[in-house]
């Protein structure tokens, strides 16, 4: 496979002045993933900072309500922060210390991973800017006081659909202003090369846990996962660890308003190969390749692409590819708390909503596990205002 | 067979001239301007026009062609019709046309049909500032097979190495960014353009055109006392937009400083 490739999908589709800094990255990545005093430090922190390993639970009233196969939730809801975030926030800020930069800048739809920056970078000592777009202020104003508090400035970016993809499109040109000082701390499995990398290294602790969990528990793997899939890294996080056993996967995407309505994020149910923000992937494009805008209850799935591995993963069938609608998911997103006392992050209801979907119509020795990717804390506001209450 | 671009800098060489190189959006303020605006330049004597194709997300841009470029797409502009208006602008004019696209446009075009169709119409070469080398083999061997320049970018950031892989496989002229930004930057005018400039130079006879941050008639001279043309963006795409009485007189001071 061509360096930096998942299939025909990835690449490092960026302005020439990035390249280098690219290069620093994969070398600085590559040498920190075999230095053991690196491995060791991010252990730690994973442990008594992060507070890994988060626990596998048995959902056994949300399996009987389901009347089909065992429920289990991965709880990255319980990481420090409130989401899977922190596991690949911390390890780059971790990197960019190592690669002697004073500065680190992110992107943020939820806010989680602006939020995990904001403590990466607080507890290495780096400066810290994010970049927000407004609407997605809006809709996760709590993180931004949460940001703030961190010590990162939160830059608003009023550009376009004023959402994700403007988020990253800001943030590729601060970096490229500010390469030298400065490390871009993606959030996700995309982008240039060797990002999907790094951050999928970063995340792949969801899924080595889990397996041991559930061996643990059920003495057996499990039939299936599923996760929500914005950019992809939780999915990428607890797939990545299965896929070469025989396990089902099921990536959930945001379905919006319904393919038809145009008003969605599902990639592959609604998008085409196309070249965005550095890497080759699904997109949702039209004819003349400009970019759509995207919609989604969910800030953090509410983006016009998806990592490069997976789409390699979709056109090679190992993961199914499927979205929830932003109905399904804010049901999901109550019968949770209803059920199991805990409430979901609005990204993580449409893992939820499948599970909801997929389990009664198998066995009950079926087991699934489903990535509980954030809490929900951060969007009770919103739903509260969407269900017409003001708090 | 050399294209109208190495026509032009061998020319200019001949004549120990630099080039002048405007850059306008297609379709902005609106389509309608777009051909006389480029009769316009050349008429004040530019040398080789690169034509801005709209994109919803132009990351190596900043806010002026941005705005451009909204605009332009507000209007409906695309590529396909931008290649149409070359063939039509083509009968009245010779001057080298290069566009400047992000690779989006072009994957979704289908790169062998795009090459085809860009050198039928009269497009000379391409700069498309997020295919780097490294991704665009296939499209170097197309665009080369229809004598269409592939014009590359180097960067202060650039190492040997890439400065090596950047100016082989560039043609026509090499796109050297003044420094670590976007366009529309405030250009900082030190020694490490020439510096730079002159390690492109060891390893490459092509000739270096400096873009990215220059807009005024002072800083157009400093970069033509280093380099073998200028370009010029987004000073010249807001005054179309804010003063377009003033465009003419501006354009001929920019050719005059270079
Ligand atoms: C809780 C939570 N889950 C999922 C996502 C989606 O990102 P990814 O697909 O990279 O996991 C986000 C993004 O903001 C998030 O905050």
């Amino acid at each position: 496979m061509k360096k930096g490739y998942f299939g025909n999908y990835g690449g490092r589709f960026v302005p020439e002045t990035l390249i280098p800094a690219l290069q620093e990255l994969d070398q600085a990545f590559r040498d920190a993933s075999h230095d053991a005093g690196f491995k060791e430090e991010l252990r730690l922190l994973q442990q008594t900072y992060i507070g890994r390993p988060t626990p596998l639970y048995f959902a056994s009233r949300l399996t009987e309500r389901l009347k089909g196969a065992k429920v289990y939730l991965k709880r990255e809801d319980l990481c420090h922060t409130g989401a899977h975030k922190l596991n690949n926030a911390l390890g780059q800020a971790m990197l960019a210390k190592v690669m002697g930069k004073k500065r680190i800048i992110a992107e943020t739809g939820a806010g989680q991973h602006g939020v995990a920056t904001a403590t990466g970078a607080s507890i290495t000592g780096l400066e810290c800017d994010i970049y927000m777009g407004t609407e997605d202020m809006r809709r996760q104003a709590l993180n931004v006081f949460r940001m703030k508090l961190l010590g990162a400035r939160v830059i608003e970016v009023n550009k376009g659909s004023k959402t994700l993809k403007d988020a990253i499109n800001e943030s590729l040109r601060d970096w490229t202003t500010n390469v030298t000082d400065t490390h871009y701390v993606l959030g996700t499995v995309f982008g240039p090369h060797p990002f999907p990398t790094i951050v999928k290294y970063f995340q792949s602790v969801i899924g080595r846990e889990a397996r041991k969990q559930i061996i643990k528990a059920e003495n057996r793997l499990p039939d299936y996962l599923i996760a929500c899939v914005g950019g992809g890294s939780n999915a990428m996080g607890l797939f990545n660890a299965f896929l070469k056993d025989k396990v089902g996967m099921v990536g959930v995407e945001a379905g919006g308003e319904g393919i038809r309505s145009g008003k969605h994020a599902a990639r592959f149910a609604g998008g085409s190969v196309g070249v965005f923000q550095g890497c080759k992937s699904y997109l949702l494009q039209d004819r003349d390749g400009n970019v759509l805008s995207t919609h989604s209850v969910s800030a953090g799935l509410d983006y016009a692409s998806v990592g490069p591995e997976h789409a390699f993963l979709h056109d090679s069938k190992r993961v199914r590819y499927t979205y929830a609608t932003d109905k399904e998911a804010l049901r999901a997103f109550e019968l949770l708390p209803e059920v199991e006392g805990i409430i979901p992050a609005l990204e993580s209801a449409h893992a939820i909503a499948e599970a909801v979907k997929l389990a009664p119509g198998l066995s009950k020795k079926d087991i699934i596990i489903v990535n509980l990717s954030g809490r929900g804390d951060k969007d009770v506001q919103h739903v509260a205002r969407i269900k017409g209450t003001e708090i | 067979m050399n294209s109208r671009i190495q026509d032009r800098f061998n020319s200019l060489r001949a004549e120990g001239r630099k080039a002048f190189i405007p850059y306008i959006m297609f379709g902005d303020p609106d389509t309608g301007t777009t051909e006389s605006l480029i009769l316009m330049l050349e008429d004040c004597g530019a040398d080789v026009i690169e034509l801005g194709v709209p994109f919803t997300d132009p990351l190596a841009d900043g806010p002026t062609i941005q705005m451009a470029a909204e605009r332009a797409l507000a209007q409906g502009v695309t590529l396909k019709g931008i290649i149409r208006a070359v063939a039509s602008i083509r009968e009245k004019t010779d001057i080298p046309i290069v566009l400047m696209t992000y690779y989006n446009p072009v994957y979704k075009y289908g790169d062998v049909r795009f090459v085809r169709d860009a050198a039928n119409a009269g497009v000379d070469g391409v700069i498309i500032p997020d295919l780097p080398p490294d991704e665009a083999h296939e499209f170097i061997s197309e665009a080369r097979g229809r004598n269409l320049d592939t014009i590359f970018l180097l960067a202060p950031t650039s190492t040997e190495e890439r400065i090596r892989l950047v100016a082989r496989a560039s043609r026509g002229f090499v796109y050297y960014v003044s420094m670590t930004g976007i366009t529309g930057s405030k250009l900082k005018m030190d020694d490490s353009i020439k510096r730079l400039i002159g390690k492109i130079k060891a390893v490459s006879d092509k000739p270096v055109c400096v873009g990215f941050g220059v807009s005024t008639p002072d800083q157009a001279k400093a970069m033509a006392a280093v380099a073998d043309g200028v370009i010029i963006g987004s000073a010249i795409v807001k005054t179309i937009n804010t003063a377009p009485s003033k465009l003419e007189k501006f354009l001929l001071g920019l050719r005059k400083a270079i």
